[in-house]
């Protein structure tokens, strides 16, 4: 008797985890997957909000299609694993049209079979490494040559830099872009011995010896640069040693590729002016979409001093994209509006027209600004036009025959242009 | 002048260098507040009066003074201004233009840094200024600094007999300065076989000494480790060592110290210089309160039980990061260096230590030796010693013990507070601050030796040296990957560390 | 199936919750899988495979916390480190799956994981040799965690490091491997890890009944786990182990090896943990370095230590209830996760020693002498 209710309770239990079906059908539902907690908390919880404020906007202009959008917001906890599940959550359990989300690479990768699995829509807004392209991901982010290559060109040919310290944190986004950019270096006739490479891990705090290093290798009489792929918290302390170890902006200028407003704001901006960053988007720069897009950012979260930052550019791109995309397919259905988004156009923030590639990644402006000490940017450089992202480095022997096109005939994400094949797709 | 300060104020970015190459040929020394104010970012425009003018922050107000003549100007209000900005090029500009300058400034120590300026810049315009300049040079460091800048000239004069330049290299071969040893490596590729052999062993000689420095260097930044280490350990030493409780909190007693620092420094914004004076009792009292709270509340029920301390700790610590990033909100918090602690303390042109880094490897030892003194000479420390020692035998003789665990327990937690202070000058300010040195701070106070603070002193000094000069041939991980590994082997050979507490109970 | 009952009431004569236990497990299993398989995706009784694939991860949840229950709860060894056994089972499972994918990788290398390709690697490292074999994948996934535990114990328990101290050599060794991991050098395919699997076996990862057999295979698995463990430590071995946990000097004295039995007990610990790992991987789909942080580790002993130690149900019934706790309250109030983990911490090791075991006891122990009170009167 007793094991029949405990049985029958722990069922019960296991009921409530069922997926309800949807219960409002004229709802089109936009899933949030963005961390909320833990470690990546404090980059993505701005996105999410993001998110929030572009439904919040398109539901004043009536909707879509005559229907409501409504947000899911789930919590995948910084936790890589539970991106995957909180990825089946959403398209099973709430079945939702679309994700905007995550923000690691590693996030991305731990969700994306669950997207082509489950037929899955996703948009992801962070710079990346490339070398990749699912027909079930747009990439709204910079590819490396969307970023890197255009700073170090800006690098060689304005600033007259000879040697390079690539330095980065010990994962795939700095060492793919750091691969790319040695190759691109040497391709540009800079010698082995002007290149040092330097990987720490992750929220590494003790920079003495890299710094004295740096300073070492930038003081041999050839005019030197710090491409930086270091990320997030490692970056305070970094630059706080490049400051006390006398290191200027005019010796050595770093140009970081993951610094950003958001991340300047919870520093002292001192010793950091006249170091650069390169990204798609600047706050600073005026145009009226910026500033409109600044005042509904403020006015959503009811605080003035908000920054905002690329990848939020990235995510509001990325929704009016696919908010054009739906209405122009007429449905929500993942493999028409996937069809619908190719060729997509919207303003960028910057000035310019953003434009959805059939590699599934965009066409942006790119631009380098140098730090002020109001944690802004001053833009010093920008590309004429727009750069388009390029999934398959041209840069590293394996993916320089690859490239993308997720129209027919060739509709693939892998496709080797030489031996005219598609790999390494699951459906 | 005026027009081309005008100019000046009304130019794009990019047109501003030909202007000050202007504004410098057509000017003697007192254009240097100009420039220097345009090089630190702070010189506006005054477009209704075609003027410009410094601006800076005094106590928190925006002040606004003529650059020529300091004359503080009431009248202006921030709309008035424009800020002339400068990117990187131009501050190269302006740094050598100052420099070129400043060659025949009052003071010898101001000149003779514009001569080091100009090495890497000379050009035949500055070598003939330096050459007339140098027979009536009195001073002797400026005179030396020339004289190599003008051997520098010579040595790469190809033309030149090679005698003359093989002179000139031998001069050169007593400075250490990055830009002599970069144009002897220029010259080891000379024409003339004797310029070269020359040039080889100038080079030769400057590495020997070059090497010298390089490892004082190393030993320094082992020592601030250390001493970070040291620092972010020692509250530990007291609280795992003397009551033998595992205090998984600890990490968060140091973030609460650096969150302390950060609210200081909002409460007084005009005072950096001197929050940190008022941060080290604030942070010392916030984590020692919190401190004695947590012995009181948790801790003190679980006596004799260190692994259920250990959880309880444990989650104490997830509780006090939320906490922060509830009322703080989980992005790093911005924690200004007083402008004292910028910056270095320059030896000679390959060594220079950075002044942040040895205050703190001062204030860590001030504040092991303080703690020893309390622990010796003080009541306190004398009740304290006894219960670590034997704790029934010090409660028959009368000792409170209950008041004892309280007071250690806050003295160690209030030490990581101020560890806190200082960590906040080196790294973010943000809820994970404590997580990143806990398992440190274990693995000294464990390979010190529990319960005994000189092991931790030495295990401090000692790992963080360990770690430094293994970082430059295995790189940063793996030295860390190693010390933890070699810990743990110690730990299996040496149960007790370093320095074991001597006693006799049986286990 | 004759032996099978004998060997389910063999359990039961000791322990008595492990009859019980295995039936009520089994059939939750048989039936959730049933209906996902066979019901149609309307019906209200439908399991969808999200919910399966929860499950699956909480089962190997729940082997995990039993591997920690026996050396914490009846040993007295307190792991903070068990996160590491579960990372390398699953590095193994892994490394299978990872090869699995042959030439459909992204690079289209025969040979090569993707990873590896782009690190310009021209050659399989020799740790991965011989990966491709499903039986000695398996076999390393047992055998590295073994190892790792005997040479660590053996070091630790023969040098008598124990208690606290041990504890924290336990969690420096997760870190180390943490650190390690991370290096795209090691050849584990750094932060990112292991991922975009496709098959196991033949079976493709995709399709729902391989996820149900996974499923199903780590409930059987966990069940048989159970009732080893349980008859180990009833045994007379394992009266052994509760004196060690109680005195263990006492025991030494008496002439017991205790740092052997340690050994092997702690070695016994570490291979479930790496059998749950290697069933945690393709259930999830994803192994990286971030298993073996140390918040990992002490997060599996709280939920041995919410269910009370020293019960082998407890460790079970206690990963199960904080995880689907996990699961509901990141999703309503992620902020108030932690304070709630927090606080759980605290308030059990306060106010429940042992566990919510511990509570059923006392509170069927104060029923009890009421009811004989009463039939007294």
């Amino acid at each position: 008797m007793k094991i029949k209710t405990l049985t029958s309770a722990i069922v019960l239990s296991g009921a409530t985890l069922i997926a309800l079906p949807s219960l409002a059908a004229d709802t089109i539902k936009v899933g949030v997957l963005h961390s909320l907690s833990g470690t990546m908390a404090i980059s993505e919880t701005t996105l999410k909000d993001t998110v929030l404020m572009m439904v919040d906007e398109q539901n004043k202009k009536g909707g879509l299609l005559g229907k409501k959008v409504e947000a899911v917001v789930v919590d995948p906890a910084s936790n890589w694993p539970l991106f995957a599940e909180k990825g089946r959550e959403l398209l099973t359990k709430d079945k939702v049209d679309v994700i905007f989300g995550s923000w690691t690479s590693v996030s991305r990768k731990s969700v994306l079979p669950v997207l082509e699995e489950l037929n899955g829509l996703m948009f992801y807004p962070v710079q990346y490494e490339g070398e990749e392209s699912s027909k079930n991901v747009f990439y709204t982010g910079a590819a490396p040559n969307q970023q890197a290559i255009p700073a170090v060109d800006y690098l060689m040919n304005d600033l007259g830099v000879e040697r390079f310290v690539l330095a980065g944190t010990d994962y795939v986004y700095p060492r793919t872009t750091n691969k790319i950019l040695e190759a691109y270096l040497k391709a540009k006739g800079v010698a082995a011995k002007d290149i040092m490479i330097n990987y720490t891990p992750f929220g590494h705090s003790d920079w003495q010896s890299i710094v004295s290093d740096i300073n070492k290798f930038g003081s041999e009489g050839m005019k030197t640069a710090v491409v930086s792929t270091i990320n997030g918290d490692a970056n305070v302390p970094f630059y706080k040693e490049l400051g006390n170890q006398g290191i200027s902006s005019e010796d050595i200028p770093v140009v970081a590729f993951s610094v950003g407003e958001e991340e300047l704001s919870g520093l002292d901006t001192k010793p950091l002016v006249g170091h650069l960053a390169a990204w798609n988007y600047f706050q600073s720069v005026e145009t009226p979409e910026n500033e409109a897009f600044i005042k509904a950012w403020h006015a959503y979260t009811k605080n003035s001093d908000r920054v905002t930052n690329d990848p939020m550019e990235a995510t509001y791109i990325g929704f009016k994209m696919w908010a054009n995309a739906v209405t122009k397919a007429g449905t929500t259905d993942v493999d028409a509006v996937e069809q619908a988004m190719i060729g997509q156009t919207t303003p960028n923030l910057t000035g310019g027209v953003a434009v959805m590639n059939k590699n599934h990644h965009l066409s942006k402006p790119v631009l380098i600004g140098e730090i002020q000490d109001n944690g802004q940017f001053e833009v010093v450089w920008e590309t004429d036009g727009v750069v388009a992202g390029d999934a398959w480095s041209d840069f590293l022997p394996g993916s320089k025959d690859l490239i993308s096109d997720w129209t027919a005939p060739i509709k693939c994400g892998n496709y080797n242009t030489k031996t005219k094949s598609c790999s390494g797709q699951n459906y | 002048m005026d027009p081309l300060l005008v100019e000046l104020g009304e130019a794009k970015m990019k047109d501003v260098e030909p202007i000050l190459v202007r504004i410098e040929a057509a000017s003697d020394d007192s254009v240097l507040p100009l420039f220097r104010t345009l090089l630190e970012g702070n010189l506006y425009y005054i477009e209704a009066e075609g003027q410009v003018v410094g601006q800076s922050d005094v106590n928190g107000e925006t002040v606004y003074k003529d650059v020529f003549t300091q004359q503080t100007r009431t009248d202006l209000q921030k709309g008035d201004v424009d800020k002339i900005r400068v990117n990187n090029k131009l501050r190269g500009y302006l740094r050598n233009a100052m420099a070129r300058i400043q060659l025949t400034a009052k003071s010898p120590s101001v000149r003779e840094n514009a001569v080091r300026e100009l090495l890497s810049k000379l050009d035949d315009d500055t070598v003939e200024v330096l050459e007339g300049l140098y027979p009536n040079e009195t001073n002797k460091k400026v005179k030396e600094a020339m004289g190599l800048a003008l051997a520098m000239n010579t040595a790469s004069q190809t033309g030149l007999a090679p005698s003359n330049r093989i002179a000139a290299i031998e001069k050169m071969s007593t400075s250490l300065e990055s830009d002599v040893r970069n144009l002897l490596t220029r010259l080891t590729r000379d024409d003339s076989a004797a310029v070269v052999s020359a040039a080889n062993a100038a080079l030769e000689k400057i590495a020997q000494r070059v090497n010298r420095f390089a490892f004082v260097d190393q030993l320094f930044f082992g020592l601030s480790l250390g001493s970070v280490l040291l620092l972010a350990s020692i509250g530990l030493a007291i609280t795992f060592g003397v009551m033998g409780v595992i205090n998984m909190a600890h990490g968060e007693m140091i973030m609460l110290g650096a969150y302390t620092t950060y609210v200081v420094q909002l409460i007084m914004p005009n005072y950096i210089d001197y929050s940190i004076w008022v941060a080290i009792p604030a942070a010392f009292l916030v984590s020692g309160l919190m401190g004695v709270l947590i012995e009181r509340l948790v801790i003190c029920r679980l006596h004799g039980r260190p692994l259920e301390t250990l959880l309880a700790t444990f989650g104490i610590s997830l509780i006090l990061q939320q906490l922060v990033r509830t009322i703080f909100s989980p992005l790093n918090r911005q924690v200004s260096t007083p402008s004292w602690m910028s910056g270095s303390w320059e030896i000679n042109p390959v060594l220079s230590l950075t002044l942040n880094r040895l205050y703190i490897l001062a204030f860590a030892l001030l504040v092991f030796i303080v703690l020893v003194i309390v622990l010796k000479k003080t009541s306190l420390g004398l009740n304290v010693r006894a219960v670590s020692q034997n704790r029934n035998m010090a409660k028959a003789m009368g000792v409170k013990t209950n008041w004892v665990d309280a007071m250690t327990f806050g003295l160690g937690s209030g030490i990581a507070g101020i560890a806190g202070v200082a960590l906040s000058q080196l790294t973010n300010v943000g809820p994970n601050l404590g997580q990143s040195y806990i398992i440190d701070s274990f693995m000294v106070v464990v390979f010190g030796g529990v319960g005994n603070l000189l092991g931790t002193l030495v295990a401090a000094f000692t790992l963080g040296i360990a770690t430094k000069f293994l970082e430059p041939t295995t790189g940063a991980v793996l030295a860390a990957i190693l010390v933890l590994v070699f810990i743990i082997l110690f730990i299996q050979k040496r149960p007790k560390g370093l320095f074991p507490q001597k006693g006799r109970a049986a286990e | 199936m004759k032996r099978l009952t004998a060997w389910f009431s063999e359990g039961r004569s000791t322990g008595k919750h492990t009859l019980p236990f295995v039936v009520i497990l089994l059939s939750v299993t048989i039936l959730a899988s049933a209906a996902n398989l066979l019901l149609p995706a309307d019906s209200v009784f439908y399991v969808s495979t999200y919910t399966i694939t929860l499950l699956g991860k909480y089962l190997c949840y729940a082997m995990l916390a039993l591997a920690v229950d026996i050396i914490w709860g009846y040993c007295g060894i307190l792991s903070l480190g068990h996160g590491a056994f579960f990372a390398l089972g699953g590095y193994a499972m892994g490394m299978y799956l990872m090869r699995q994918i042959g030439d459909r990788g992204v690079y289209g290398n025969p040979l090569l994981p993707d990873f590896m390709v782009f690190l310009d690697w021209k050659e399989l490292p020799w740790f991965w040799l011989g990966m491709d074999q499903f039986w000695f994948a398996m076999l390393m996934a047992v055998l590295v965690p073994g190892l790792l535990a005997f040479v660590f114990g053996w070091l630790a328990f023969r040098s008598r490091v124990t208690g606290v101290y041990l504890s924290i050599m336990t969690q420096a060794l997760t870190y180390a491997l943490l650190l390690a991991f991370f290096r795209n050098e090691m050849g584990f395919g750094g932060n990112n890890g292991l991922t975009d699997f496709k098959e196991i076996l033949g079976f493709s990862l995709q399709a729902d009944s391989t996820r149900v057999a996974l499923f199903l295979i780590t409930a059987i698995l966990l069940a048989v786990v159970f009732v080893v463990s349980q008859k180990i430590l009833s045994s007379r071995l394992g009266k052994v182990v509760l004196a060690i946990r109680d005195s263990e000097s006492r025991s030494r004295f008496i002439g017991y090896r205790t740092d052997r039995y340690k050994v092997w007990l702690f070695v016994y610990s570490a291979v479930i943990a790496g059998i749950a790992g290697a069933l945690y991987v393709p259930q999830v789909g994803i192994i990286n370095p971030g298993e073996f942080s140390p918040i990992n580790s002490i997060e599996m002993v709280i939920w041995v230590a919410v269910g009370g130690r020293g019960t082998l149900i407890g460790a079970v019934i206690g990963a199960l209830l904080v995880n689907y706790a996990k699961t509901r309250f990141t999703a309503i109030m992620p902020d108030a996760w932690l304070f709630a983990l927090g606080a759980m911490f605290v308030l059990v090791t306060l106010y429940l020693p042992k566990g919510l075991m511990g509570l059923y006891g006392q509170l069927k122990a104060k029923r009890n002498s009421v009811m004989n009170k009463e039939s007294q009167a």
